[in-house]
């Protein structure tokens, strides 16, 4: 099936009106290389990597294509093959990939200088004293993207076991992610709060390592496989009625375990039940039935950006607005284009600047005109790509996950 | 020509971004929507202005080389399959809307822009531009002129050809001329503009389009009536025809089709149900209300067991939405999924869907039909493999005496998609060879060289 129905929803061919640079045409050339008709190029990997692997031609396709097996198989054979290797890129790999992402000590231990960083004073110097100008542009603009770590990670804000006051209906376990827990620890807090106010018992274990969507989306399929396996080792299924996450990148790769540990007799009936019972917070709250805070309304305006991973990846659109409009008073204006993506996609924003920025501008456009001054989004990536997105073009606007909105307004019945 | 001498070639016309010659930029220009088919072209040319067009099909005819005009490339008979190693001609990037005339009811736009940017700025301005191919998301409004495109509106509204009140073409020999006018009357000359609706690319490059709109209809009304036969659900739709209904839609799925576009739309269609009509009226609030009366009363007496009416207009847009993605969602069960495309009388249709059955069952083959019941055209599709050469084989067996049947039957080969190089084989049949000859005559008269499209209708 090639009927093109996937087109109009591409970023990046609406973006260049090539079709190599759409689904369709992706797919065709991944079946080329199958077919042996050309072999894997460096312009086949690069294309790839081009892709945002945003999945809002897996919504648009009627047919059912998996395209995000496709893409992750396909990244995966510019790897095997080295199509894209320079020492440079090798580097970036194997210390980001490899290197941080697999060590929640270290990862922990870049967050805390990332937040001295900011705190010691340092970076505003830095800038004060113009010296990020002298930078290279691509750093520069990295530098401008920092990401500001919190003071306190997740294992120092939540207990290892939170039980609810009342009566306890469920007994969930909460992922507290890599990102997440350095840059937005402070979401998984209120995650736990919310979940808690549900009645909810929650088990978050002490150390966790990233769920390893970065490196399936990024053609390490070998290292995502370990840290799966990490993953399920952390937790005792059948005490558990659901695995929590409130990231959606995380979320659309956790319920794919089964698939990634297919073929490891070990592991594949664990991470079938792992699947079976992974809840997006949202898609979570929804299933049991929020719990509306008793509160007086408040003038809270805001509106709704869909994460990818969200409203493609898991099909989650109808919940995260429910969760919203529990809060009593909030008013929830729609953005226009809400499911378009923001440009983040992973690691895309550095590793295609360009196209990001353009994805970037436009989701802020959008945002500007929506009028709100609080965006709602549901995963780390988003939030600190429309964050430095609004610090870049004067957009007066902050940035929220609706959990943390929720638990605001639980955080009020208490007062 | 020696396509290695192409690059230099257009770079004189082309801005190089505009030029792509790589084997990973050419593989995914090497199809269009149809099935089973593939062709390496040897460059791609994006044009962003007529005069590029011009000097492209200028250069072709005194050299020789073949170029393939191409939209968006969801065409569904090959008609912008590219020729080998020859030269695809990409209109994606002319996506203006040049000019909404809300005085003259008109609209220009050039031929890349999408069918729904079209749909959009006729709307934004209080009118309507009825017809909508299913692809009309992505389909370009140039594409849907050279075929002649379609849609679920047919029976009331007509199809392309209706609107079209004039184009800017350049001809197969590079001139530019510019054919019709914004006046409702014109008879002055020969109405060259028609000959090119529906002419596949072979006549001419289609660069702009001035378009005739209608007011928006004031009401609408849709109601799904289901089926627990399929021959129902045909005599429903003479009988409408019959008793003087010409409503706005009148479309059918079966069986097979229903749960493929469930499986993807998840609407609540009903899974266990024969065959589904689809049936919209519009116009004036009393007489859609009158029409959609007698549509259910009609439905009734061919033993609908249910009739459900849209409640808003958004669930009405989502059935609509829905039916348009049933060729593609048919997909989920076949690798490969054949697409017809043939049309009868509509007295006829209750004969035509039995027949279908019948050939899918005598080469024992799976069939999914749905399509636009209310103008004759149906769309049974074959879902198969186009690695199984054997099954593919019966498949080709199986079109012929459809297409066969059809043609007894007073009907054609094609009712919207076009010959292409998909129903090449059956044209001769269905147009008679008087007809064919005439045809080559005024081919010929055109593109004395074979510039455009060589290869494609006969």
């Amino acid at each position: 099936m090639h009927c093109g129905m996937c087109l109009p929803t591409c970023p990046t061919y609406e973006a260049t009106k090539v079709e190599r640079n759409s689904p369709r045409g992706r797919i065709s050339l991944m079946r080329a290389v199958a077919d042996g008709r050309i072999g894997t190029t460096a312009a086949f990997g690069e294309e790839m990597y081009f892709c945002l692997g945003c999945l809002a031609c897996e919504t648009a396709c009627p047919a059912g294509v998996d395209y995000t097996t496709l893409f992750e198989t396909a990244r995966a054979e510019a790897e095997r093959a080295g199509v894209l290797r320079n020492p440079k890129r090798d580097f970036i790999r194997t210390f980001a990939l490899k290197g941080i992402f697999t060590r929640p000590g270290l990862l922990r231990f870049i967050g805390r200088l990332l937040w001295l960083y900011r705190v010691s004073g340092v970076q505003s110097l830095f800038r004060g004293l113009g010296l990020n100008r002298l930078l290279p542009y691509r750093l520069r603009e990295l530098e401008r993207m920092t990401p500001r770590a919190q003071a306190k990670f997740s294992h120092q804000l939540i207990r290892e076991t939170e039980r609810p006051d009342g009566e306890r209906k469920y007994r969930v376990g909460l992922l507290t992610g890599c990102v997440q827990d350095i840059v937005l620890s402070d979401v998984n807090r209120d995650t736990m709060e919310v979940l808690v106010a549900n009645g909810c018992e929650v088990f978050t274990p002490r150390e966790q390592s990233c769920c390893g969507s970065l490196h399936a989306h990024n053609g390490d399929v070998e290292t995502a496989k370990v840290l799966a396996r990490r993953q399920l080792d952390a937790f005792n299924l059948d005490s558990l009625d659901a695995i929590i996450t409130n990231a959606a990148g995380c979320g659309s790769h956790l319920k794919h375990y089964h698939h990634l540990l297919a073929d490891d007799p070990a592991y594949v009936a664990k991470a079938r039940l792992w699947a079976h019972k992974v809840r997006d917070i949202h898609e979570w709250l929804a299933e049991i039935g929020i719990r509306p805070p008793r509160t007086e309304p408040v003038d809270l305006h805001v509106t709704y950006h869909e994460a990818c991973h969200l409203c493609h990846g898991q099909k989650i659109t109808r919940q995260p607005r429910e969760v919203l409009k529990a809060i009593p008073g909030l008013r929830l204006t729609e953005l226009t284009e809400s499911t378009w993506c923001c440009g983040s996609a992973g690691i895309y924003n550095i590793t295609q600047p360009e196209m990001a920025a353009k994805l970037q501008e436009r989701k802020l456009g959008h945002i500007r005109k929506a009028g709100a001054p609080v965006v709602a989004t549901g995963n780390p990536g988003c939030h600190l790509q429309i964050e430095s997105g609004a610090r870049k073009f004067g957009v007066d606007v902050s940035v929220r996950h609706p959990i943390s909105l929720l638990a605001a307004a639980y955080r009020r019945e208490r007062r | 020509m020696p396509p290695t001498e192409f690059p230099k070639l257009l770079a004189s016309i082309f801005p190089p971004e505009n030029l792509l010659t790589a084997p990973e930029d050419l593989v995914p220009y090497s199809f269009d929507g149809t099935a089973a088919l593939q062709q390496m072209p040897a460059i791609v040319a994006f044009a962003t202005s007529t005069e590029q067009v011009s000097q492209l099909i200028r250069l072709a005819n005194e050299k020789g080389f073949p170029v393939v005009t191409r939209g968006s490339g969801t065409g569904l008979s090959g008609g912008s399959l590219p020729v080998k190693d020859g030269v695809v001609l990409c209109l994606s990037k002319m996506n203006r809307i040049l000019e909404v005339d809300a005085k003259n009811l008109t609209l220009s736009a050039e031929a890349g822009a999408t069918t729904l940017a079209v749909a959009e700025a006729a709307e934004k301005a209080g009118l309507f531009y009825p017809p909508d191919p299913g692809s009309m998301k992505i389909s370009t409004i140039g594409g849907n002129v050279a075929e002649n495109s379609g849609g679920l509106r047919g029976l009331k509204y007509g199809v392309t050809r209706d609107y079209v009140i004039g184009l800017e073409v350049v001809l197969p020999t590079g001139e530019v001329i510019f054919t019709g006018n914004k006046c409702v009357k014109d008879v002055a000359g020969y109405s060259l503009r028609d000959l090119f609706i529906g002419s596949e690319g072979t006549l001419g490059v289609i660069t702009q389009v001035l378009l005739a709109l209608i007011p928006k209809p004031a009401a609408r009304k849709t109601l799904l009536a289901i089926f627990d036969h399929m021959e129902d659900a045909a005599n429903t739709v003479s009988s409408i025809i019959e008793e003087k209904i010409i409503p706005c839609t009148l479309e059918f799925l079966d069986r097979v089709t229903i749960n493929c576009v469930e499986d993807y739309a998840r609407i609540g269609l009903p899974r266990d149900a024969a065959a589904v009509l689809l049936m919209e009226s519009d116009g004036h609030p009393a007489a859609v209300e009158e029409e959609a009366r007698k549509m259910e009363e009609i439905a009734r007496r061919f033993r609908a067991r249910e009739i459900a009416v849209a409640q808003t207009d958004e669930e009405a847009v989502r059935l609509a939405t829905a039916r348009r993605t049933a060729f593609s969602a048919l997909a989920r069960l076949a690798p490969t999924t054949i697409l017809e495309d043939a049309t009868v009388p509509r007295s006829e249709l209750a004969r035509m869907v039995a027949h279908i059955q019948k050939v899918a069952d005598k080469y024992r083959l799976k069939v999914g039909t749905f399509g636009h019941m209310g103008d004759g055209n149906l769309h049974p599709t074959f879902l198969t493999n186009e690695r199984d050469s054997e099954e593919m084989h019966r498949v080709e067996e199986a079109m012929k005496e459809i297409f066969d049947y059809a043609l007894e039957l007073g009907g054609t080969i094609s009712g919207e998609h076009g010959v292409g190089v998909a129903k090449k084989p059956f044209l001769p049949k269905a147009v008679g060879d008087r007809n064919l000859e005439a045809m080559k005559r005024l081919r010929a008269a055109f593109d004395p060289n074979g510039v455009l499209n060589p290869g494609k209708i006969f």
